[in-house]
């Protein structure tokens, strides 16, 4: 797991080669936000040092902590070592966004121990629930821990060095037979969020659920995510940060690139390769390409934002 | 809630033969009991959750039916009401989770944290 083993592994790993390797589930993407629309680097580890970067930020994911069915029955111990990841980069990111589904039951003891492993990396997280994370009465437990500041189920937006950051929620309220969900009063709150700002700031918008329909048949999407980009297309760069799937996925669109991490606990297939998106079990000595974390470079005077995806193991 | 799954298993069985040989088991007594009781007395059926799928998607009981749901999947679901009479809470592998139907209509529902999973019961007079 050294770095030069992790760089040889990679090397040579185009983007179009990434979106042909759809099985893997991620550690973490590196992303780079520079004025324009995001662009990912591919999957080298040293990119991130070679690029001057006004703002980097990592990307983890999908944790889901109280997991321990054979498709990893030690969901901890890969979170620890996506943890120790982002704590050996060479340039110290500025913060995390942590995309839901910490735990998996939303059990106060799961809370306790996603809480005291992810708080080693030393960096503020700033969460967005998944649905594994609301299943308490009331689902107070998330809210409690991370929604104090945040309006409806969970939503909020803050700025760094420039950059617009606004967390969603499309896991509450789901309709019988829908997709993810975020609503109306979360859609007004993010106009008004929205107004005001320039074309010119760069967004990165992050939730659980794809905002863009991934995959329909096994509810990869937002029914309203439509809505959202609407309100977002005046802007020239915006990123649209996801997990659940827990595989990697991208696509650009205009001014918009969408991207969804590795989780660090379980893989899942590839859309329509298996009866249903449940956990995939793959040979011991391959989950660990699987699983990851993501990092996101922004440079000012670039247009996009440089996304790095990198799996605990090359 | 039980602890998940995965206590370790008599061999030679594999882990999801053997939870399946227990649901048939499982079903066979709970049919049993539907067709050994008198008319008047509580009447039981049941419901699988697997692979993101309800089983039967349409399930067709007589009025005053108890329906267990059971989740055999590995990943947490829910049953819950399209018209909010009734709602599981996160039933996670293992758990069971049951409805009375009191009177005859046709009831949908669906998992709260997989919408795009749904099933009926229809429940006659």
């Amino acid at each position: 797991m050294s770095d030069a083993t992790q760089s040889r592994g990679n090397t040579g790993l185009s983007r179009r080669k990434v979106l042909e390797c759809m099985t893997w589930a991620g550690t973490g993407v590196l992303w780079t936000v520079s004025g324009g629309v995001p662009r990912s680097l591919g999957i080298i580890d040293g990119a991130l040092a070679a690029e001057p970067s006004k703002l980097s930020f990592m990307q983890i994911s999908d944790s889901h902590v109280g997991f321990d069915k054979p498709a990893n029955p030690n969901v901890i111990g890969t979170l620890e070592e996506a943890l120790a990841k982002v704590k050996s980069l060479p340039a110290k990111p500025s913060f995390m966004i942590h995309t839901g589904d910490i735990t998996h039951l939303s059990k106060p003891a799961e809370f306790d121990n996603a809480q005291s492993v992810i708080s080693k990396a030393g960096l503020d997280v700033h969460y967005v629930p998944g649905e594994h994370d609301l299943l308490d009465e009331d689902a107070k437990l998330y809210r409690e821990r991370y929604g104090k500041n945040a309006k409806g189920a969970g939503w909020y937006s803050f700025d760094a060095n420039g950059v617009h950051f606004v967390g969603l929620v499309n896991v509450v309220n789901l309709k019988a037979g829908g997709l993810g969900n975020l609503g109306d009063e979360q859609l007004t709150w993010l106009a008004d969020d929205l107004k005001g700002k320039s074309a010119e700031t760069p967004v990165v918008v992050f939730a659980h659920i794809p905002l863009w329909t991934v995959y329909e048949k096994w509810g990869w999407g937002t029914d309203d995510g439509g809505r959202a980009l609407e309100l977002l297309k005046r802007f020239g760069s915006v990123t649209v940060l996801n997990g659940h799937i827990h595989q990697v996925m991208q696509k650009v669109e205009g001014n918009v690139a969408f991207h969804t991490a590795m989780a660090t606990a379980f893989p899942q297939p590839a859309p329509g390769t298996a009866p249903s998106p449940g956990p995939m079990k793959v040979a011991d000595d391959k989950l660990r390409s699987l699983l990851g974390i993501t990092e996101v470079n922004f440079v000012r005077g670039q247009q996009r934002l440089a996304l790095i995806d990198k799996p605990l193991q090359g | 809630m039980r602890r998940p799954v995965f206590t370790p298993i008599p061999a030679p069985i594999p882990g999801r033969l053997w939870l399946s040989a227990a649901a048939a088991l499982l079903a066979g007594v709970l049919s049993g009991a539907v067709a050994s009781h008198a008319v008047g007395s509580a009447q039981e059926a049941s419901a699988t959750i697997d692979n993101f799928t309800f089983a039967p998607a349409q399930l067709t009981v007589k009025t005053g039916t108890k329906v267990t749901w059971r989740n055999e999947d590995d990943i947490p679901h829910t049953v819950a009401s399209s018209s909010r009479l009734f709602k599981s809470k996160a039933l996670d592998t293992d758990d069971s989770f049951s409805f009375t139907f009191t009177a005859p209509g046709t009831y949908e529902y669906f998992c709260s944290l997989h919408p795009r999973m749904t099933g009926s019961v229809v429940v006659e007079p």
